[in-house]
């Protein structure tokens, strides 16, 4: 079965097709990164807009990129929540009436199902069960992974999501937009251990996460460092990429201890990264190395199915049609969308 | 010619078939319902014709102004539908539908079509029909605050539209005894864009689904932050 999958939940318009028996086909992305830059954040008003406007342009594309037309589409898959309500529904729009007019069943999908099943793209997929740390821009979550549908929620964040603490963070740095990656590009140049910042949430059993109070640290640390700094450009900018390395490290180390704690509590070996914040190296490594140690393994998207796409949709979108879902001739989608609500399929 | 319309710019929601000339059409006031309603109502009148999606030979549908998620419904829709097959859309103006559906409704000439814009503001355009029964717009549409609506400052008008309900009393201060009528809860519809649309269509007036996008005349969305220091 061939799938065509339509993301759009928030600054990205992402496309794809994914054949049941061939696997992914072709794939395309546009990122509006540029055009929410200079509001310093992502405009839902603009974000629709552009949706909009590149969901056929991008479609054409996947199509020719796969030697396929309009008539080799089997199935349409669109991510129909969590997210922007009107980035969103440009897509479902979209979506829901071009399976109807091509007479071929659609079906909504889930945004962070296909984050947390992305790695089930690479040539090394994990097999069921598994831990799943899922570390996205709205998104902190722990899961225990059974079966696809099957999750139960081992812990989450009680504040902000790690991505959205490394945007934060970054922003009062006054380091550029989006601020997550650019943060971990400087902390790189950061020297390990000249700032400690606190661990939240570890020395307490449990597996929830909180990440406003290190984002206040950092704060704190900055606006100290940029006094004592008055006129010294250059102690100031090896003091700004330390603080970014004691943030990255806490966040990193926060989370490497979280999963250990996971992989324990549910007896399991094999433990997969999915979402944005997975592009970060430090934290794929200091992972991999703690994996290792428990004598498990690690699994992981590609950079750029860590962030949002349209493959992770058009699979996941897939395999529930294959399982015999879909969607009735309605257009929906939902801000919200709890993803231990989602049905699980049979194999 | 068969020609399939649609409009979910407003409260109301309505999708119609034009089979030469002759036009079958679904319309329904239902705020927030159109996402739920629209495909039902196409499906309905094609299968009652006997037809197929691949069997339209033009689409067309309320490009705006009007609510913002509103007219992306309407385009969306018709994107995916004319992109399965490759079929031409006519974009019209929901302005120039509403003062259609006016002008069908009293026999009047010369309509001033307003959209309740919210935040203090409408939508605004100045419609006449000339000789042949074309429906042309006098100036341009815009969004403007009531006070500034560039109410024509001769001939007799019909006003219509949520503007009209909202703000009349400031607007129709200009237009003194030169207004003929009034019909405040005049919606656009699929019927009026499918008359439309059938001579814009002949005039060359059709685009791609890639291009079949909303104009929203509100375009100062976002206010940028002040440059940080
Ligand atoms: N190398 C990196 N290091 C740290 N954070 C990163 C890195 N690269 C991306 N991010 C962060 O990842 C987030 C974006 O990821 P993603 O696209 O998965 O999130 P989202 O789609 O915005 O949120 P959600 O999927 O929860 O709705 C941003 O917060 C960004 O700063
Ligand atoms: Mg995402």
């Amino acid at each position: 079965m061939i799938v065509l999958g339509i993301e759009s939940s928030c600054d990205e318009t992402g496309i794809a097709l994914y054949d049941s028996e061939k696997g992914l086909l072709s794939h395309v992305l546009h990122s509006q990164i540029e055009l929410h830059a200079e509001y310093g954040g992502v405009v839902p008003e603009l974000a629709s807009r552009d949706h909009i406007r590149h969901l056929v342009p991008l479609m054409e594309q996947t199509l020719q990129q796969a030697g396929l037309t309009q008539k080799d589409i089997q199935g349409v898959a669109y991510t129909a929540g969590p997210g922007l309500i009107g980035a969103l529904m440009s897509g479902a729009c979209v979506g829901r009436s071009l399976a109807w007019a091509l007479g071929v069943p659609a079906q909504e999908v889930h945004h962070m199902e296909g984050h947390l099943l992305a790695p089930m793209l690479e040539e090394n997929p994990p097999e069921f069960p598994f831990v799943a740390l899922l570390v996205s821009g709205g998104h902190t979550l722990l899961a225990h992974v059974t079966g696809v549908g099957q999750y139960e929620i081992l812990g989450q964040s009680l504040d902000d999501a790690a991505g959205e603490a490394f945007d934060k963070t970054a922003k009062m740095l006054g380091l550029g937009y989006p601020g997550g990656p650019i943060l971990a590009k400087l902390a790189v140049k950061g020297v390990a251990g000249v700032y400690r910042f606190p661990r939240p949430m570890t020395d307490r059993p449990g597996l929830d996460f909180s990440f406003s109070g290190l984002k206040t640290f950092a704060l704190n640390t900055w606006q100290k460092l940029q006094v004592e700094c008055e006129g010294q450009t250059e102690k100031l900018e090896q003091g700004q990429a330390d603080v970014a390395r004691a943030f990255e490290e806490a966040v990193v180390d926060t989370l490497s201890l979280k999963c250990r704690r996971a992989l324990k509590q549910v007896h399991c070996k094999r433990l997969v990264i999915a979402g944005g914040v997975g592009a970060n190296q430090h934290l794929r490594q200091q992972l991999k190395a703690m994996v290792k140690k428990e004598g498990g393994e690690l699994y992981y998207p590609r950079i750029e199915f860590c962030t949002d796409n349209g493959a992770m949709i058009a699979y996941v979108g897939c395999l529930r049609l294959m399982a015999g879902e879909s969607k009735a001739l309605s257009i929906d989608a939902r801000a919200r969308w709890p993803i231990d609500e989602l049905p699980s399929i049979r194999d | 010619m068969k020609l399939l319309a649609l409009d979910t710019s407003t409260e109301a929601c309505s999708a119609a078939l034009s089979i030469d000339g002759e036009i079958k059409q679904h319309y329904q006031v239902a705020p927030r319902e159109h996402t739920h309603l629209i495909l039902g109502m196409i499906e309905s009148l094609l299968q009652d014709a006997g037809l197929k999606s691949s069997d339209i030979d033009v689409m067309a549908f309320g490009r705006g102004p009007g609510s913002f998620m509103g007219v992306r419904v309407a385009a969306g829709v018709v994107q995916g539908i004319a992109f399965a097959h490759s079929i031409p859309v006519v974009p019209v103006s929901t302005l120039a539908a509403m003062a259609s559906v006016a002008m069908q409704e009293t026999g009047q000439t010369q309509v001033l079509a307003a959209i309740d814009a919210r935040m203090k503001e409408v939508y605004w355009g100045a419609y006449c029909q000339d000789e042949a029964g074309q429906i042309v717009l006098q100036g341009e549409e815009c969004v403007v605050a009531p006070e500034q609506a560039p109410v024509p400052a001769q001939g007799e008008w019909l006003t219509a539209g949520t503007g009209w309900a909202s703000y009349g009393a400031i607007m129709r201060s200009a237009l003194g005894e030169r207004c003929v009528g009034s019909l405040p809860d005049c919606f656009p519809s699929a019927e009026a864009i499918a008359r439309l649309a059938i001579s814009a269509y002949q005039n060359g007036g059709a685009v791609t689904a890639a291009e079949a996008v909303p104009v929203y005349l509100r375009d100062n969305v976002a206010s940028k932050p002040k440059s940080a220091l």
